[in-house]
């Protein structure tokens, strides 16, 4: 599949501040006005930017909104409204938070909860397509929740860091995070392996109802040039380089920040103020790597009517 | 409404036979002439007297090589356009409700007013059998010629999708497959019609007609030519080819 940037852009950092939403909805973080102010600019932000950057792949995104209508059916019109509304209710939680010094609790769950739904929609929008196996015969949903709760925890502790001497989460239990997410991209990763096109019981055979009598094969094609099936479906470029990405994000999203933050339960008492910045960014780079490795890897089915991956 | 409808009172579609397809596109090329003029937005091409030519088609003609077991491969012609699914996973993914299906023939279409271009349509449908317009930014698909079919302005001959016009051999057949009685429903249940990928689920109305069999391969290909090209060799030169064949 192809993999446009925006989207990856969108997924990746929504990804990471909608984690942010879901822990600072649970009220994590020190009691502090400076935090208030960092975490909430940065978890909206984030949100905000990956929400935006999403419309850029868009043929028409003046239409956008349009797509808040099918929220009965579609899981993608689902996601925006579920975004939305998360963004809402923590914006009026980080309103009253940053102003009034006040955390609401039961607002705070709200958008907890709401952050939780929208990566879970993100990720159905994917998992829902018997088309792409890779996707829908993997555990795609847990991998994107466990991205975002790793993700959201080291940017609350970076916000934390920032602002204050006092953490927000806790070395110990980023590092549980991270391992587990690790663990979690381990096994979708085995899971993806084995799910190739074959895996839905479809071939060229089956494609053009040919099979029956006997070995179908492309003899030529109904283009010469490109068309949209092609460079949307049947994406090829990247998968060459697949291995050196895969080892570049698991080095950047978690063999670094693992490193980092298992040195700081070591030793103990560090100043890991700028630290955590740059693990924040490793780890955003890595799982950028992630994402696109995601989306280029991936196999649609259509293309065996052209007899290619 | 991106919800599919319980039932359709018709389904309209194709029937096209995979033993007849002569592989001329000139299905795909009327349909491209005729769905650039007609109904939404034009399909678009993108260089196309350039080095590198693109374009929107809403119908693509493979070409397939099937090797039996035993005997010659054989080539079939496969044009490849929208099914018109029963149950479109096309219809169901589409966030703006710009993609439906109609309850009164089963037609699937897209409001392109309402096409925001995600292209989630695309993805979900396992045929490729929608394409972006890159020019309008929206979702084009075939539209089983909804602006034929029904359009009184046109002489009688001309209301059937404009592949099924424009045909030469006669390979596509265009009906009413919700109905036992109608041509189409007899031609696929005589020949054997076929449904591709029946395993994703879709339900496609259109139907494919597989090729005949051959078995009269041999006589289609002619008499034996090695008999030929290897005469039995008699006299003289039947004398010279044992002796020949002694030496070793």
């Amino acid at each position: 599949m192809h993999p446009a940037p925006s989207i990856i852009f969108f997924t990746v950092l929504s990804g990471i501040g909608l984690g942010m939403i879901f822990c600072l909805g649970l009220g994590l973080g020190p009691e502090d006005a400076l935090f208030a102010w960092v975490a909430s600019i940065l978890g909206l932000g984030l949100s905000a930017v990956g929400g935006a950057a999403s419309t850029a792949h868009l043929g028409r995104p003046d239409r956008a909104w349009r797509a808040f209508s099918q929220w009965r059916s579609s899981w993608l019109s689902r996601e925006a409204c579920l975004m939305v509304a998360c963004l809402a209710a923590f914006g009026l939680y980080a309103a009253i938070w940053t102003l009034f010094g006040l955390r609401l609790a039961v607002l705070g769950w709200l958008a907890s909860g709401l952050a939780a739904a929208t990566v879970y929609a993100t990720a159905m929008i994917y998992a829902q397509l018997g088309t792409v196996p890779r996707w829908s015969a993997t555990p795609t949903p847990q991998l994107f929740l466990a991205f975002g709760l790793v993700g959201g925890m080291l940017a609350t502790e970076t916000a934390a860091q920032l602002s204050g001497p006092s953490g927000a989460v806790g070395h110990g239990w980023l590092l549980v995070a991270l391992l587990g997410a690790a663990g979690m991209m381990v096994a979708w990763t085995t899971d993806a392996a084995g799910a190739g096109r074959r895996s839905t019981g479809s071939d060229m055979g089956t494609a053009t109802g040919l099979g029956r009598m006997g070995i179908v094969r492309a003899l030529e094609a109904p283009h010469t040039g490109r068309n949209y099936l092609l460079d949307e479906m049947a994406y090829r470029v990247a998968r060459r380089r697949a291995y050196q990405l895969r080892l570049l994000g698991a080095g950047l999203a978690f063999g670094l920040p693992t490193l980092v933050l298992g040195l700081s339960v070591v030793l103990g008492g560090l100043d890991f103020g700028l630290l955590m910045l740059v693990v924040l960014a490793a780890h955003t780079a890595g799982m950028l790597a992630f994402r696109w490795l995601f989306f280029a890897e991936a196999e649609h089915i259509q293309a065996l009517y052209y007899g290619i991956r | 409404m991106t919800s599919l409808p319980q039932s359709t009172q018709r389904k309209m579609g194709l029937v096209i036979d995979l033993d007849i397809c002569v592989g001329c596109h000139a299905c795909a090329v009327s349909c491209k002439e005729w769905n650039t003029g007609g109904y939404g937005a034009a399909l678009s091409d993108q260089g196309a007297y350039g080095e590198d030519p693109a374009g929107s088609w809403l119908n693509r003609i493979h070409t397939y090589e099937v090797r039996p077991d035993t005997g010659p491969a054989k080539v079939v012609h496969f044009p490849k356009s929208c099914l018109h699914c029963e149950d479109a996973p096309c219809v169901t993914v589409c966030p703006t409700g710009a993609s439906y299906k109609r309850v009164e023939d089963g037609i699937v279409l897209v409001n392109e007013d309402h096409c925001m271009g995600c292209g989630l349509c695309a993805w979900a449908c396992p045929y490729g059998a929608r394409e972006m317009d890159l020019a309008a930014g929206v979702m084009k698909k075939c539209t089983l010629c909804v602006d034929r079919i029904y359009n009184d302005n046109i002489p009688e001959e001309d209301r059937i999708p404009a592949c099924v016009r424009a045909c030469p051999a006669g390979a596509r057949h265009f009906g009413d497959l919700g109905d036992a009685d109608s041509a189409v429903s007899r031609l696929v249940a005589d020949r054997g019609g076929m449904d591709l990928m029946p395993e994703q689920g879709t339900k496609p109305v259109n139907k494919y007609l597989p090729p005949r069999s051959r078995d009269e391969a041999a006589a289609v290909l002619g008499p034996d030519l090695t008999a030929l090209a290897e005469p039995e060799a008699t006299g003289f030169l039947g004398w010279l080819d044992r002796a020949l064949e002694r030496i070793g």
